[in-house]
């Protein structure tokens, strides 16, 4: 008779536990420096509980297993001309968004873990940081990968890693990663795999994937989805991180708690990109940005916060402020973008008449009165040749780096302007939040490679609008501006043409109808 | 406020059987379909049970294999071999 097999939680004691050894050439100090200037206090470290009783031999399978599903799709999504079945071309622009500003922060979250679990002296989050790591390579790799098949075709995707570095919009999720790489390692794990991965990530994940199975890109859902099965595994870190925290030692618990309201401050930010992705970037919408934030921030947030009273953490410090930023953010962002198209490596456009009708539903209280005059407005000036373009560099806030746009909380009417002053100069902020983060770490922030004061100060290529884009690698005339009159559009209806007037038209066909102009 | 214990799953074949088996043994779940994805709440606490699934799928079946179609979920994780639970402690 074979031996009776053993259980999950043995086996996966089993095969995690006992590995690590007390280190004797070095002090252990020496060998894990950063895990203590932090000020956070580890009685024992034993105590971590994995989420997950996921063990090394499991992880391999399904991941292969995740990997096998997902290419499978990528080349039945290649061989059948998927990008001829989207719902508008328009919708391409949200993927440019994503592989400029997302993957290369998966790239950053890789290495991001790679660091922390080497220098947390604790076996279980260790192990549990090393298969994120893996994971976050992973999803570097298959977005690059999926989304290369639109470079194929469409503009803008071209010099996405050269952009990130470079382009003065992504220095905002660039920023935002920056910051939590440069911290210390249990900082890194509240920020990213609490603040982010718990808190914030579902609302990027979830229904903007599923915007991108409801607008015809099956290679994007599927490589979301594949993500965020990983991501589920991050979330269940991110919230043991914050728990073996507080049960450590009482002294853990303002840390923790400056960390939470920083993170959640900062993340709320960076996904401004993400509201204006779902509201106006894609042609067929799922639910709005303000739906959006109900379900996974105000529902599912309450629930986590809820939980964490016991240790004394309490809901991130302006969390209502966030809330109420629900009925504005997608406008004003889509505001700045279209003002600043010539900038931009992805088109812009006013909202179709149907799409200003699904906002004015979508946002009852604040789209009518405050977003809609301006946008007809602009969409008129574009009738009579005099599309506007904003000239003037902006002001942007030294937190966040995003153009000072945003509006005081209850008046929206009025431009939110906040400073500091740090060592005989003078720091402007776009909100409370991100005057707290900067007053709470001055020396940090005043450092911030703020990409309109490089630009003055003669660092990013020149000191015209031309100089600067060609030092972004920017394709002047092809990645930028409106969609109307772009080469993606045109390519998109001689694709649409070419359906009518062949039946079954492949696109190679469309291209060379192009191409014979 | 209500803690909903959460699980979202792609709408997949491989996650309908799953999703078929959480609505058999959980009462009071809400429902949100969405293009690609469904998204099961309850109040406090939502069970996935391996014999149910298996009893649907024809053949035997590791509650970890839920990693394949898992898209989000909410909720403390209570994980064996014989079930996968999320819950909020009362």
């Amino acid at each position: 008779m074979s031996a009776k097999k053993l259980g999950l939680k043995q086996r996966y004691a089993l095969m995690t536990r006992g590995l690590d050894w007390e280190t004797s050439y070095q002090p252990m100090d020496k060998v894990f420096p950063y895990d203590t200037f932090e000020g956070i206090k580890i009685k024992d470290w034993s105590a971590w509980e994995d989420p997950f009783r996921l063990t090394m031999d499991n992880y391999w399978k399904f991941q292969a297993e995740k990997e096998r599903k997902l290419y499978a799709v990528l080349d039945s999504f290649a061989q059948n001309n998927g990008q001829t079945g989207l719902s508008d071309a328009r919708y391409v622009n949200a993927i440019k968004l994503f592989l400029t500003g997302v993957s290369p922060l998966e790239y950053q979250a890789h290495r991001g873990f790679a660091h922390a679990g080497r220098h947390l002296r604790g076996v279980g989050p260790r192990i549990a940081a090393q298969m994120q790591s893996l994971d976050e390579l992973r999803h570097a790799q298959t977005q690059i990968h999926t989304i290369s098949h639109y470079n194929k075709f469409f503009d803008g995707f071209h010099e996405f890693r050269h952009m990130h570095d470079r382009v003065w919009y992504l220095s905002v999720p660039k920023s935002f990663f920056d910051d939590a790489r440069s911290a210390g390692p249990f900082e890194y794990m509240v920020a990213i795999g609490f603040a982010f991965e718990y808190v914030l990530t579902n609302l990027l994940f979830v229904p903007f994937m599923s915007g991108a199975a409801y607008n015809g890109d099956l290679a994007t859902v599927t490589f979301g989805f594949s993500a965020q099965s990983d991501e589920s595994r991050h979330m269940k870190l991110g919230i043991e991180v914050i728990k073996f925290l507080l049960e450590q030692h009482p002294d853990n618990l303002p840390i923790v708690q400056k960390w939470v309201d920083k993170w959640f401050w900062r993340g709320h930010r960076v996904l401004g990109l993400v509201a204006m992705m779902m509201d106006y970037m894609l042609p067929k919408r799922v639910m709005s940005w303000k739906e959006a934030w109900e379900i996974y921030f105000t529902q599912a947030g309450g629930a986590l916060f809820q939980d964490l009273e016991r240790y004394g953490l309490r809901v991130p410090k302006y969390a209502d402020i966030a809330t109420a930023e629900a009925e504005h953010l997608s406008h004003q962002n889509w505001a700045i973008f279209y003002q600043y198209t010539h900038a931009a490596g992805f088109h812009t456009w006013m909202p179709k008449p149907d799409e200003m009708d699904w906002l004015s539903e979508k946002y009852p209280n604040t789209f009518d009165k405050y977003y809609r005059p301006r946008f007809e407005m602009w969409a008129e000036m574009e009738k009579k040749g005099e599309r506007f373009y904003n000239m003037a560099l902006p002001q942007l806030c030294t937190t966040c780096q995003i153009p000072m746009g945003y509006t005081e909380p209850g008046d929206p009417t009025t431009i939110c302007f906040r400073t500091s002053q740090y060592k005989g100069d003078t720091y402007h902020f776009c909100s409370d939040g991100c005057k707290d983060i900067f007053d709470g770490e001055p020396e940090k922030y005043s450092q911030s490679w703020l990409p309109v004061h490089q630009i003055f100060q003669g660092n990013c290529g020149g000191a015209t609008v031309p100089d600067v884009l060609d030092w972004y690698k920017l394709n002047v005339g092809a990645d930028n501006m409106d969609y109307a009159g772009s080469p993606d559009e045109k390519i998109w209806k001689a694709w649409q043409d070419a359906k009518k007037s062949q039946g079954a038209a492949r696109p190679e066909d469309a291209d060379a109808m192009t191409a014979a102009e | 406020m209500t803690q909903y214990a959460s699980i979202t799953l792609q709408n997949t074949d491989d996650a309908r059987p799953i999703i078929e088996a959480i609505l058999a043994d959980n009462t009071d779940v809400q429902v949100l379909n969405m293009p690609g994805a469904v998204k099961l709440d309850r109040d406090h606490r939502i069970v996935v049970n391996r014999a149910s699934v298996e009893e649907r799928i024809g053949r035997s079946w590791d509650p970890q294999e839920l990693h394949l179609v898992l898209i989000s979920m909410a909720g403390n994780v209570d994980e064996d071999d014989d079930y996968f639970a999320l819950e909020w402690k009362k």
